[in-house]
């Protein structure tokens, strides 16, 4: 099941939340919206759930119009960045309740609910919990069980709310893993919003970077760590040096750290800087110069034998040669 | 995350969710015929009067000295209220003893009790034969049938305002704050009239408008212990139904205009002071 | 706008948090730290102590020492004579009415304000809470000039020979008015804390209206429900003032409780009145005894129903 976003634009009072998106997601796709908060990604979320009404545009599932169609009819599945499990409910029937409200035609019978449920309990590897509550599980365990919930009415799409921001770190690497292989495994449509970018670049088939209420760039994780389109890609994405491009002065170049070559010799292109600072974590060095021209701080990140090999001290002069240099204009 | 109404009109936030127009439908047609007609009718008829009749009602000698005697004694019940409900919060969030957990359930006592109750009781308790009139007669002192019993009555009913607005702020303050203010040199005294009260004054002014706001409206619990004598120990409520038992409707409904304004003006002020307590707690945390 | 930006004269003691005894632990407990010198605090819990020992606890105790003063019999004379039990069935009735229908009230409020955000709503909430600050005998006048003889409906009234004022119906509708904001005012600090989460989570699933309200909603404010319902009876019961006026004080027929008291006490009754008067006090016991269990089982709910991810440390 396709999704496609037509021009979609959302205004709370004066902000603008979502400001003319376009967007296609192909069935089976696994794509993350990334960005900062207030980006809108959330709210394009809710949109696509029918949460929210688009003041503009429209939203297709598979080619059909859905925009007027209510959240209940939609299919999705939703998961929410709290969980929003049913607090006085089992496990058991916090996943089956999507198939219990649904009307008397159409309603499974009890023996072919709890077949679904045990099978989505396995699933997600939780099946002895299921008379357990809520309040007994950890965050981890929640989350899972949302995810289960929403997997119960066997949605076209589903939609992923930050779903492991609430969770501790170590938690939250598990569960993104987790979650990509049981979408391996499901194959629904799939979109999840999320601010952290290595989360994004780990799990995604491809990110839509949003930044106020617009698409910055739409790409494979690799296409926007290497070839940003914008200068807010490049800064959001990974750590990033912004240097001046010699000759031009309304431009920048923006450059990784371990995109460095760091000299002692002088060559062409390279940039004279000290050293400042350096730490070495784990088995990397990280290293951070002063550049001579303007005084801008450069972080440099090398393989920690080779910045012993360099043996610099601080206040040493050494010279920068950025290896892949993207230029864009200054904003 | 919550949102103003969008820019298509007036449009509920979470309109994905049924139930909006029939809810508040339902609600405004209970409130109008409930409460907002019936107030109404107040002024309705006040508005009957002629100016110069109205002021000559709720002007007149016998209402003035009521209202002195209302709203001063309402007044002097709050503000010793307001000191002796800190104290009483201060035990209870801060000390333990035995029967604390009882003691503090029975703060909401007066919200719970019968206005009647509470005034025969009351009256019972302070007149000259009873348990505490009896201790204080001697001495001269003369509570039952006068002003002062007034006073007592509304201190009872008007307590658990100040004391149950006082103990959130109290129990949400950060004690770290005291125990910076002791490593920086301040006695106990000079910790709690720099650090702590600052934190809990405006909890303390709105119990104190709270508490005033239940007294001045107060009947139950005053009738039987006021004595009820016009220009000395009669309260604005009595007159009001004195004059209903006389069907001087035009009177009656002027004094409950007069009443109303007040009440209203005070409820106003409470949710300003509320509202400022608020802010001030949240920028605490 | 959160939970407590919304509300307005609230005097809402389920709302306060248990003391937090954790952090107590941390707390120094040298003397002139963070804790006053141990004569001070004892002076002021004395003083706290008297104080309360005085305006609470000597009227309870005095009530229920009047009412038996002349011995059992005597007292469960007074409670078993015919006015009396006519008073009681009245306030039974009138409770029972007022009650349900500021239920239904406060929780179809309770779910449009909290649930949905619209201009004018904090002017209703302020609107709620009006009958909390009129004064009891206003609070009667105000239905006597609406359906008393003089009143608006009075013309109508006589000519359909129907009865409000001086009858229950304006009891019922007095009591009403004075127990309007309980139930609305629990509910919607507590459904807007709640947020719309589990709601909207329900939709999705496909859940109507009404299958969202009775399976996710009504269990989640079960608590607060019952807390309003409590204070609403409490109040239903004892009022006195408003009901005052609109009565009539007609000895077996319009009289409550409470105004059985003051007729009792009126003739030198003193025995009988403080016998009528003890059941009203075992009342606000009564009332007193289930708000701690109530705020009890809500502050239990409150932390279970928290997500926190450092609370429940269930394996893995």
């Amino acid at each position: 099941m396709s999704i496609e976003l037509d021009h979609v634009s959302k205004r709370f009072g004066d902000f603008a939340a979502v400001d003319d998106v376009c967007l296609e997601v192909a069935t089976g796709e696994l794509v993350a919206l990334l960005g900062p908060s207030g980006s809108g990604k959330t709210t394009l979320l809710r949109i696509v759930a029918g949460l929210e009404t688009p003041d503009s545009g429209s939203v297709r599932f598979h080619g059909e119009d859905a925009t007027d169609r209510h959240a209940r009819e939609r299919q999705v599945g939703f998961v929410f960045q709290h969980y929003a499990l049913f607090g006085h409910m089992t496990i058991f029937e916090n996943i089956a309740f999507g198939l219990r409200v649904r009307p008397r035609a159409q309603r499974l019978r009890e023996t072919e609910i709890r077949e679904r449920v045990g099978k989505l309990l396995d699933l997600i590897q939780l099946d002895w919990i299921a008379e357990r509550y809520p309040h007994q599980l950890s965050g981890g365990q929640r989350q899972r069980i949302a995810l289960a919930r929403a997997l119960a009415v066997e949605p076209r799409v589903l939609l992923l709310d930050e779903p492991f921001g609430a969770l501790d770190a170590r938690v939250r690497q598990e569960l993104r893993r987790w979650l990509r292989r049981l979408h391996d495994e499901v194959h629904v449509t799939s979109v999840f919003v999320t601010h952290d970018q290595e989360e994004a670049l780990e799990v995604a088939d491809r990110i839509v970077v949003t930044n106020r209420g617009r698409i910055e760039q739409i790409g494979t994780p690799d296409e926007v760590y290497d070839d940003p389109a914008t200068p807010f890609v490049i800064e959001f994405l990974g750590q990033v040096n912004a240097l001046p491009i010699p000759g031009v002065p309304e431009a920048v170049g923006y450059v990784r750290p371990h995109e460095i070559e760091v000299l002692r010799e002088s060559v062409a292109s390279a940039f004279p800087a000290r050293l400042a600072q350096s730490a070495t974590i784990g088995r990397l060095a990280r290293l951070e110069f002063t550049l001579e021209q303007d005084r801008r701080s450069v972080n440099v990140e090398l393989a920690r034998d080779d910045a012993r090999a360099l043996a610099l001290e601080r206040g040493d002069l050494a010279f920068l040669r950025p290896l892949h240099l993207r230029r864009f204009e200054a904003s | 995350m919550s949102t103003g109404a969008s820019a298509r009109g007036m449009q509920a936030r979470a309109s994905v969710l049924p139930g909006f127009g029939i809810g508040l439908g339902y609600t405004l047609a209970y409130l109008g015929l409930i409460v907002l007609i019936p107030l109404s009718a107040v002024f309705v008829k006040a508005a009957e009067l002629t100016w110069p009749a109205f002021v000559d009602i709720v002007t007149a000698p016998r209402v003035v000295a009521s209202y002195r005697l209302t709203f001063g004694a309402s007044l002097a019940a709050a503000a010793l209220n307001t000191v002796f409900g800190l104290i009483v919060s201060w035990v209870l969030v801060r000390y333990a003893f035995p029967g604390k957990r009882l003691v503090d359930a029975l703060v909401d006592l007066p919200f719970a009790l019968p206005t009647a109750v509470a005034g025969v009781a009351l009256t019972g308790l302070f007149a000259p034969n009873g348990w505490f009139g009896a201790w204080l007669e001697p001495h001269g002192i003369k509570v039952a049938f006068t002003p002062a019993g007034v006073l007592i009555a509304l201190m009872f009913i008007s307590l658990p305002f100040v004391v149950r607005t006082v103990q959130p702020v109290l129990e949400e303050l950060p004690r770290g704050l005291e125990e910076a203010a002791a490593t920086l040199g301040a006695s106990r005294w000079q910790s709690f009239r720099r650090v702590v009260f600052p934190i809990i004054a405006p909890a303390l002014m709105t119990g104190f408008a709270l508490a005033f706001a239940r007294a001045i409206g107060e009947y139950g619990s005053v009738i039987f212990i006021a004595g009820n004598m016009p220009m000395i120990s009669e309260i604005t409520p009595l007159i009001i139904v004195t004059k209903l038992e006389q069907y001087d409707y035009n009177g009656a409904t002027a004094i409950a205009a007069v009443m109303l304004v007040v009440s209203f003006a005070l409820l106003l002020a409470i949710n300003g002071l509320q509202a400022w307590t608020r802010r001030r707690q949240g920028a605490l945390t | 706008m959160d939970a407590a930006s919304i509300g307005s004269a609230a005097f809402d003691p389920r709302h306060r948090k248990a003391a937090p005894r954790s952090l107590d632990a941390r707390v120094s407990t040298v003397p002139g730290v963070a804790t006053e010198p141990r004569f001070v605090r004892s002076l002021l819990i004395g003083v706290a102590l008297a104080f309360l020992m005085l305006f609470l606890f000597a009227p309870l105790a005095f009530v229920l020492v009047q009412a038996l003063r002349k011995g059992v019999d005597v007292y469960l004379a007074a409670i078993v004579e015919p006015d009396a039990v006519s008073a009681l069935k009245l306030t039974l009735l009138v409770a029972g009415i007022a009650v349900p229908l500021n239920l239904v009230f406060g929780v179809a409020a309770a779910w449009t304000i909290a649930k949905f955000d619209f201009p004018g709503r904090n002017g209703l909430v302020t609107l709620i809470d009006l009958p909390f600050s009129v004064s009891p005998v206003v609070s009667g006048l105000i239905f006597v000039l609406v359906f008393g003889l003089q009143g608006w409906f009075g013309g109508y009234l006589r000519e359909h020979d129907l009865k409000v004022i001086f009858a229950v119906p304006g009891i019922v509708l007095a009591t009403v008015f004075v127990t309007f904001p309980f139930v609305a005012r629990e509910l919607i600090p507590l459904m807007q804390a709640q947020g719309t989460e589990q709601e909207e989570a329900a939709t999705v699933l496909g859940a109507s209206g009404w299958q969202t309200f009775f399976r996710v909603t009504l269990p989640n404010i079960k608590w607060g429900l019952l807390y309003g319902v409590i204070l609403c009876n409490a109040r239903a019961m004892g009022e006195f003032g408003a009901v005052s006026v609109v009565s009539g004080h007609i000895r077996g027929a319009t009289n409550t409780l409470p105004l059985h008291v003051e007729i009792l006490y009126n003739e030198y009754q003193f025995s009988a009145a403080f016998a009528v008067a003890s059941l009203l006090a075992l009342l606000a016991l009564v009332t007193l005894a289930l708000k701690l269990a109530v705020e009890r089982r809500t502050r239990a709910h409150c932390r279970l129903a928290t997500d926190r991810a450092d609370t429940a440390a269930a394996a893995r």
